[in-house]
């Protein structure tokens, strides 16, 4: 450890390598294959056939699509709820475990969340199927005859979206739940709070920033979310991202940009309020942690 | 304990704590249960498995579609790791020590294809490289992924980086710079939507190839890739995590002006 501090120090300074130049091969390579590609689609939708709003009139006219838009918020928020639900007693008994054991448990978070988003939706469609581990549970049990329907549902759907979007909530919720002063608590519950007095009076609201942060970031990624409504869902769940592909399927590339217009509005709106909140750096940040 | 005592405890109850649990069964449990399935002797997914045998496992190796996959989704991912670490590691430099107007922004519109949903992201890449003619194309593929993988290098790198010196700058970087090239590796190696619309009929990754099987096929063939997958991912996930763990305590043993804690704080700025 001290042979590299003292190496390091004795290094001279010359190498300015940490010129703010450094980041223009990153910024074209985005502006080129990123960038540019994404302002050309969402140019599509209003300047195809001709200059035109028609794109749009077609999603708003259409009761499918107004349907699809409906079914996408209202999954996005309910699956933000129960994540919120789901996640708050974790965040809580992590914040709360000495370190060792708290680090030890974030790696089975974290571990989920690092698993191939395919893999986890398949997992779900193994458990969930008519001949899934829960359908012969039940029927081991008695208490069911006939095996029920649980995949291709809205059900099924929730449940794996949630699953893959918990840690997302878990981390924020954890990293401020760790900074709230437990002497608080013990001073109210000291005071004679009852333990749901505490939860309302002392730690949601000290834990609101990370609540705000967990459940926004939960609802931008669950609006746009593809792999699993597409799997998992029945016929009738069809999400904004699963009806876009199958528009770029159909070839009806400019109605399939201006629902991705739609999406991306919507997200961005939300990330706004994320930033606002956060900070942009720490907003982003959370993504990963 | 006397029950004045347990009354200051102030920490969480039993129901919490319970609760907790359940859910940590909810989050592990899914992935866990495709392991033993992968073993299964039966032609379908059973429960339980009708025998233990290795089948799915030698398919797996044995067919030229699935190999091919995977050694392109290695490829691939190799490629991305090299392409987004040259790019982001000192464009993370450049934006961690320097403070010009306009960075924030910079820094959103960086980091935005990890927020973007990806099938946004997915299809403005498709529209352009139809036009051009590289659907199908690894190479395309492959600077389509390193957009998406780019953020996580430049978080990784600026999380090690942040207030410190920069005479020790490299030696602290260099787990930030690994940890980050490894999740670029996983986020490309993993990436299933952008390669659907861009992998055409002769760049099929693994993950598309894994999609066309949980839709078309029923075997267990997929139960075993999963498992290699899940392997592969905590193999991957424990290095970074030790290479990040090994940056902080560096940062600690040099000069340590702030806890590594700040990081994750919600300090405004």
């Amino acid at each position: 450890m001290s042979a590299i501090a003292t190496d390091a120090i004795r290094s001279p300074a010359r190498l300015r390598l940490s010129h703010p130049a450094l980041i223009v091969p990153l910024l074209l390579f985005l502006a080129a294959f990123y960038a540019y590609p994404v302002l050309a689609m969402m140019l599509r939708s209003i300047a195809e056939p001709t200059w035109t709003t028609e794109n749009f009139r077609a999603i708003v006219d259409d009761p499918v699509v107004f349907h699809v838009l409906w079914l996408t918020f209202r999954v996005a928020l309910i699956v933000t709820v129960a994540c919120l639900v789901l996640g708050f007693p974790v965040a809580y008994v992590l914040a709360r475990l000495p370190p060792a054991t708290s680090n030890l448990l974030m790696m089975l978070v974290l571990l989920p969340f690092w698993t191939s988003i395919l893999v986890r939706t398949y997992a779900w469609m193994v458990l969930l199927g008519r001949q899934g581990l829960i359908n012969q549970l039940l029927l081991a049990l008695g208490a069911i005859d006939q095996p029920l329907q649980l995949l291709n549902t809205t059900f099924a759907v929730y449940v794996a979206m949630v699953h893959i979007l918990l840690p997302f909530m878990i981390l924020p919720l954890y990293s401020v739940i760790r900074g709230v002063d437990a002497n608080l608590m013990r001073a109210a519950e000291g005071l004679g709070a009852t333990p749901f007095g505490v939860f309302r009076q002392i730690l949601l609201p000290l834990a609101l920033p990370g609540v705000a942060a967990g459940c926004l970031l939960v609802f931008i990624l669950a609006l746009g979310f593809f792999i699993t409504p597409a799997l998992v869902g029945g016929p009738r769940d069809l999400m904004i991202a699963v009806l876009i592909q199958q528009q770029v399927d159909l070839f009806n590339w400019p109605l399939a940009s201006a629902l991705a217009v739609l999406l991306l509005a919507a997200a961005l709106i939300v990330f706004a309020v994320l930033a606002r909140i956060l900070g942009v750096e720490q907003a982003l940040g959370r993504v990963q942690r | 304990m006397s029950s004045a005592r347990r009354a200051y405890r102030a920490g969480p109850g039993r129901g919490t704590v319970a609760v907790a649990a359940l859910v940590f069964l909810y989050l592990l449990f899914p992935i866990l249960i495709v392991i033993p399935l992968s073993f299964s002797a039966g032609t379908y997914l059973s429960f339980p498995p009708p025998g233990f045998s290795l089948r799915w496992y030698e398919n797996f190796f044995s067919r030229s579609d699935w190999v091919d996959a995977s050694l392109l989704s290695l490829w691939i991912g190799g490629a991305v790791m090299v392409l987004a670490t040259a790019l982001g590691a000192p464009a993370a430099l450049a934006l961690v020590r320097s403070n010009f107007r306009g960075r924030n922004l910079l820094v959103a519109f960086i980091i935005s294809p990890l927020i973007a949903p990806v099938i946004i992201v997915s299809i403005g890449i498709y529209f352009f490289y139809a036009r051009l003619g590289l659907v199908g194309n690894p190479y395309a593929l492959v600077i389509a992924h390193t957009c998406l993988a780019v953020p996580f290098v430049v978080i990784n790198v600026s999380a090690t980086l942040q207030r410190t010196f920069w005479q020790v700058t490299f030696p602290i970087i260099r787990p930030g710079v690994l940890a980050g090239a490894l999740f670029a590796f996983i986020s490309s190696f993993d990436e299933l939507v952008v390669a659907l619309f861009v992998s055409g009929s002769t760049a099929v990754t693994l993950p598309r190839r894994m999609w066309e099987s949980i839709r078309f096929e029923i075997d267990p063939t997929i139960a075993a890739v999963s498992t290699i997958l899940v392997v592969l991912t905590a193999a991957v996930f424990i290095s970074a995590e030790l290479l990040r763990q090994r940056a902080e305590r560096l940062r600690a043993a040099i000069l340590l002006p702030d806890p590594p804690e700040s990081d994750v704080m919600m300090a405004p700025r």
